[in-house]
């Protein structure tokens, strides 16, 4: 067997999350990542974490992510100037993904964005977090203040029995809380924000809690006989499967969002009246199209299709690449998602997935590859 | 009488007269952990010791087996090339890989015996 992946773990001078030694006591598996150590899965395995989010509720760990507070009153008209979304329009309590862009219309991170009462509530990926705060700080006008959380935990509760078992712990009714939407609530007696959405597809919430009642809170969920500690091997398998970007494989500062297949994330006035970094290149490639475009991609047979693996039409000749993939396991089969040319973007053209050095047949495919189930009340 | 011996890459070798029957070690299996596809060699293919043999891939990666020994693969397990997961199930029984009919028998002595990798793995 090749040593790489039958090895002990290198781990060094890597942060903590609050939960780090609820992981450890968990017995998850640890690995590096985003300078952070993270259990890559718990004792259940990727595979079975991956099916009970399906299944049941899991819950996630990611408070290596990073939550900035935006504070101002100008601060939704100001954030404009960096993302191509319409945050205006969004009432308090409503949040909507969207992507921050460079000049070259590429993007730098995707993230989630809430209007609060004081301004908005951004959530960013851990790998970016600092060049993301370095930005928002260089660009956004000084009567918008721009605050990281610290001592912040945040966790996703996921799945179809997330609501259910999220309501037995707290008094808020959370039948009221839709899709895409915040709200200031005690669960366990721990003050919380939590916003309806995730990453995996499937119903569920993003609990933002302060460090220190991290762990007894995890606790209280994990008490749950429903309820699973899910790694970020599953995390990932799960959002391949309903055709979630990640950000500096799918997307990335030589990507577009009309190239990513983001361009809902555009705000119709925006397109109207531009404003953000690289809106001539974005606008001219809504009205006329791009070279490229991100598509699914369905391997034929059983052998998984990762990323790098060039992508060639039937006759071999080379089209575009593989971005992401690997097994999905409510698919029951390989998935992935990467770039092909324009031409070759229709779902079900034939392509061929080159895997150590042979020609796999593929075909591209709609995503997601599991149906999204959220409550949109 | 057989005899099982162990390669310092994870594959265990039961040598019965002068067939041999490869897998990989239940430390492998768990160390990759849910295993999602295998491809194993060609029946009649010809195999020196230290070749790329079989590929095994994880939810998270691929991984390449190596034979320990040499000779002619005469068997391989249509079982587990349907369904994977038997190999995290019985790594060192029923998920072995393939048969092989050695042409150089005297490779066995570079291999381990189980108390030899048992020591190994701890390490």
């Amino acid at each position: 067997m090749s040593a790489d992946n039958v090895s002990a773990d290198n781990v060094s001078s890597l942060k903590s999350t609050p939960l780090t030694g609820l992981h450890r006591s968990l017995g998850a598996k640890l690995v590096p990542f985003a300078g952070y150590e993270m259990p890559v899965q718990f004792s259940d395995g990727i595979l079975k974490e991956h099916l009970h989010t399906r299944t049941a509720v899991g819950l996630f760990d990611v408070s290596h992510m990073g939550q900035i507070v935006v504070r101002g009153t100008a601060a939704a008209a100001a954030m404009e100037s960096l993302v191509p979304g319409d945050l205006q329009a969004l009432k308090p309590g409503r949040m909507r993904y969207t992507v921050l862009l460079n000049a070259d219309g590429g993007i730098l991170d995707d993230l989630m964005v809430t209007r609060t009462a004081d301004g908005l509530f951004v959530i960013v990926n851990a790998a970016c977090k600092e060049a993301d705060i370095a930005h928002l700080r260089a660009v956004l006008p000084s009567s918008v203040e721009v605050a990281p959380l610290e001592d912040r935990a945040l966790m996703a509760l996921q799945g179809p029995m997330a609501a259910e078992t999220l309501q037995r712990h707290t008094e808020a009714t959370l039948s009221d809380l839709r899709f895409m939407s915040s709200a200031a609530i005690v669960i366990a007696g721990a003050d919380c924000m939590v916003s309806r959405s995730g990453y995996t597809g499937e119903d569920g919430f993003e609990i933002s809690v302060s460090a220190d009642a991290a762990e007894a809170l995890a606790q209280v969920l994990l008490a749950d006989s429903d309820v699973r500690p899910i790694g970020l091997g599953a995390r990932d398998s799960l959002r391949l499967e309903a055709g979630l970007c990640l950000y500096g494989h799918d997307i990335d500062a030589t990507t577009t969002p009309v190239e990513a297949g983001l361009a809902w994330t555009i705000g119709k006035r925006r397109r109207e009246e531009g404003g953000f970094p690289g809106d001539g290149i974005i606008l001219r490639q809504l009205a006329e199209g791009t070279a490229r475009l991100r598509v699914g991609i369905r391997p034929d047979g059983r052998a998984p299709v990762r990323e790098g693996a060039v992508l060639t039409n039937r006759d071999g000749a080379e089209i575009g690449i593989v971005t992401s993939g690997g097994y999905g396991p409510s698919v029951g089969a390989p998935v992935a998602m990467g770039y092909v040319g324009a031409l070759h973007a229709a779902s079900g053209t034939g392509v061929s997935a080159i895997v150590r050095g042979k020609p796999l047949a593929a075909r591209v495919a709609d995503m997601p590859f599991v149906e999204h189930r959220y409550h949109r009340g | 009488m057989s005899y099982l011996r162990y390669s310092e890459e994870h594959e265990w070798v039961s040598v019965e007269g002068d067939v041999a029957t490869v897998g990989i070690s239940d430390f492998a299996q768990e160390q990759l952990g849910d295993i999602v596809f295998v491809e194993l060699p060609e029946v009649g293919a010809a195999i020196a010791a230290g070749d790329q043999v079989a590929v095994v891939e994880s939810v998270k990666a691929a991984s390449e087996v190596y034979s320990p020994v040499s000779g002619e693969i005469v068997e391989i397990n249509d079982v587990i090339v349907e369904e994977p997961s038997g190999i995290n199930g019985d790594a060192e029984g029923d998920g072995w890989f393939f048969k092989i009919k050695l042409s150089d028998p005297a490779e066995l002595d570079d291999l381990m015996d189980p108390k030899a990798y048992a020591a190994f793995i701890k390490d």
